[in-house]
């Protein structure tokens, strides 16, 4: 039988190191939403959304009470809109149309956020990818939950370049409507290389084709628990870091289980898989950064970070793949700049600068994530960037993002806040040489080898 | 068969235990194991519960034991006990 200890040891974790299960995420196919017009598809999804997920929340919330767990999302994913509204919507501003009905349903079942307004356009972009991508600006400016995202390359096909220039404009542009509000629109963005189908995190959050028609994805956390438990093992070896990390992990991710098969009971939708993320939030003690300080830099960026890194990225895996039956999405350390606030004391001590942070990308999950960068960037040095990290993902045969926020008007030593769990971010130095001549190719980079492995 | 963890933490006063068996008892929630002890001068303890006989529902009486926590000045915690056996059995 349980002892005390074990109670207090669980209880601690979540009133004091800020455990808790960053989101449980329903995957919608929308599959079956298509038809003869625009009104009928807007029509068939919103039915489908709230039917689907309209005791989404409550169950959620029933958990949270029943096991003193918090939940602190509840989420929704949906089939990329642009195969679902492919057939009906003849221009951009159809597809804002779908983006509004989403947005609605999504408050009316009482999610967080909805994600999939999204293409896949890995090798080529149909005209209706087209369509979406050129909407995204106006349908991220004029809607409050909708999430956005571009798969522009993978392992297999290489990476669209035409579609890596289109989104540096993009991303632009839709800094400039929503400047108002430090151009958060962007921050409900994000352009992938090898995308996962079942990712549950946003805002790259979408439900592939190759899922069933609904499925439960968790995220679980837990920064705040790996740092207190290293604090115990200070000055030891590397083979004791390891172990407790591996051992710290396993424990959180058995909490994202139990809440996942809970879920998929109590709602009739598949378990599909736990993404096993240390997601850090802009609250004190729940941080990447401090975790890895705690393992002996000074601050994240200091030379050793890409190794640290390395490190506290497999063990969170090899700890938490034990603890679940099904393992997915984008799994890893998450190294947000705004949403960590260890993060952004060292981006203003100098400690971190975007190149660091791109090469420590090659060794945790994601990508360039929420960081903010002069308002004045032109678009081709933004699909440099997104160029950059896109071929990270695709040589290294693992998912890439870049979440970029160009702060309107502002530039470095200025910072953007976002609030909430977005938090706020400094602005960051950006590299000022060109690279136009590179990006106005076009065209496409073709996928890469693998053998001959240097 | 569902058991319930209830934890009780505060500073130590008389009656404590007392109270939160009252009202178990007045509800038909039979505890089949107490243990406790004292972390960093906090008055922990742990009951583990069978609900089976109780007539009202899981929250209605988690709700009113931590109404009754903050009347006695403790915190206490209602959580179905599989979340500590799946963080802590494999």
């Amino acid at each position: 039988m349980i002892n005390i200890n074990e109670v207090i040891e669980t209880n601690k974790m979540i009133l004091e190191e800020n455990l808790d299960v960053r989101t449980i995420t329903l995957g919608i196919s929308l599959l079956d939403c298509t038809g003869g017009t625009l009104e009928e598809v807007c029509d068939k999804i919103y039915k489908k959304i709230t039917t689907t997920a309209k005791d989404l929340v409550k169950t959620g919330q029933d958990i949270e009470r029943e096991y003193g767990i918090p939940i602190v999302n509840k989420r929704i994913s949906i089939t990329p809109i642009s195969l679902v509204g492919g057939s009906v919507c003849k221009s951009s501003d159809d597809f804002v149309k779908i983006a509004k009905v989403l947005d609605k349903a999504a408050k009316e079942v009482g999610v967080n956020f909805i994600g999939g307004y999204s293409a896949l356009v890995s090798k080529g972009m149909t005209q209706a990818d087209e369509y979406l991508i050129r909407s995204i600006p106006k349908a991220l400016a004029e809607t409050e939950m909708v999430c956005s995202s571009v798969n522009v390359g993978s392992t297999k096909t290489g990476i669209n370049m035409d579609a890596v220039k289109l989104i540096g404009e993009i991303i632009l542009e839709t800094a400039e409507l929503t400047k108002e509000n430090d151009s958060l629109g962007c921050a409900k963005f994000v352009v992938f290389c090898n995308a996962p189908d079942d990712n549950p995190f946003m805002a790259g959050a979408f439900h592939g084709v190759t899922e069933a028609d609904a499925i439960i994805n968790v995220g679980v956390s837990g920064p705040g628990v790996v740092k207190r438990a290293l604090e115990q093992v200070r000055g030891a070896n590397f083979e004791v870091l390891c172990e407790t990390i591996k051992k710290t992990a396993f424990k959180v991710t058995r909490v994202g289980q139990l809440v996942a098969q809970e879920a998929s009971k109590r709602l009739g939708i598949p378990f599909g898989i736990i993404d096993l993320s240390l997601a850090p939030t802009p609250a004190v003690g729940d941080s990447v950064g401090e975790i890895l300080e705690e393992i002996g830099l000074e601050y994240a960026g200091a030379p050793g970070t890409t190794a640290a890194l390395a490190l506290l990225n497999d063990q969170v895996k090899k700890g938490g793949v034990m603890a679940s039956s099904y393992v997915g999405g984008l799994s890893g350390a998450f190294i947000p700049v705004s949403e960590d606030q260890r993060m952004i004391d060292a981006v203003e001590a100098n400690a971190l600068s975007l190149e660091k942070l791109e090469a420590m990308t090659c060794v945790c999950s994601v990508g360039l994530d929420m960081i903010a960068i002069p308002g004045d960037t032109k678009a081709t040095t933004i699909s440099g960037i997104i160029a950059d990290e896109m071929a990270i993902g695709m040589v290294n045969q693992k998912t890439t993002a870049v979440r970029v926020i160009p702060a309107k008007g502002k530039s470095v030593g200025d910072s953007v806040e976002f609030g909430g769990l977005l938090g706020y971010a400094p602005v960051m130095k950006v590299n000022p040489y060109s690279c136009d001549a590179f990006i106005n190719r076009g065209g496409r980079i073709p996928a890469p080898i693998h053998s001959f492995k240097n | 068969m569902k058991k319930t963890i209830i934890t009780v933490v505060g500073k130590d006063s008389v009656g404590i235990i007392a109270k939160v068996c009252t009202y178990l008892a007045d509800n038909q929630i039979n505890i089949l194991d107490i243990s406790q002890t004292i972390v960093q001068g906090y008055f922990n303890m742990m009951m583990i519960v069978e609900e089976n006989n109780c007539t009202k529902e899981f929250k209605v009486y988690a709700g009113e034991l931590e109404k009754l926590g903050e009347e006695i000045g403790v915190s206490i915690r209602v959580q179905h006990e599989e979340i500590f056996n799946q963080m802590h059995r494999i």
